[in-house]
């Protein structure tokens, strides 16, 4: 199960440099924002996967749960700031 | 035993559906198309993560806490994308369509 888990956040991690390419990339800041988002999704399984690795699940899921609230305010708070600044032009 | 081989399907089918909308972040045309991408296929994806993470835990205060997690992942994730696209669309940000592609050099990058 442990071993699972290892190899598990080794092709967890290929995947979250994947959208990095459209947060460098993006024509638009809002893909920008996209790709950090998702980035910051994919980094709460991380989060759970090395929780059961090092034995410690029950502290990693309280870090999950404050990263993912931080994560949607931070979205939240970025898209209040975009929607309203281009608007009262 | 059964829990723990359930769980590891589940979980191995979330990284799956990862992988899918993180190609989708790449390959689609437009932002609003992208936002399609990462709005679906990921919040599918941590869901089915977390709730195999729950079958391998078995009942307990973490298998709890997690459930929470997915209620919450399940409302806020969907949230968040439609307020960027909002924002967007607000900030006068125009849809790609396909005859913008055939009037550019064949390419299908959103402006």
């Amino acid at each position: 199960m442990n071993k699972f888990f290892l190899y598990y956040s080794i092709i967890l991690t290929v995947i979250i440099f994947i959208p990095l390419y459209r947060v460098v990339k993006g024509p638009t800041i809002f893909d920008r924002m996209l790709g950090a988002g998702a980035i910051g999704t994919k980094t709460m399984v991380l989060i759970l996967t090395i929780g059961v690795i090092f034995n410690r699940f029950d502290m990693f899921v309280d870090i999950t749960l404050a990263y993912a609230v931080l994560n949607f305010i931070g979205i939240i708070a970025i898209a209040k700031f975009l929607g309203t600044a281009k608007s009262k032009e | 035993m059964i829990g723990e081989l359930l769980g590891i399907i589940a979980v191995t089918s979330g990284a799956f559906f990862l992988l899918v909308g993180s190609i989708g972040l790449i390959r689609l045309p437009d932002f609003y198309c992208r936002s399609h991408a990462t709005g679906k296929s990921d919040t599918l994806g941590i869901m089915l993560v977390i709730f195999g993470l729950m079958l391998i835990e078995g009942f307990s205060l973490n298998s709890a806490k997690l459930f929470f997690a997915l209620i919450f992942v399940f409302l806020t994730n969907p949230t968040g994308t439609h307020a960027l696209i909002n924002a967007a669309l607000n900030s006068g940000l125009k849809p790609w369509f396909k005859k913008d592609m055939a009037e550019g050099d064949g390419r299908c990058t959103g402006k």
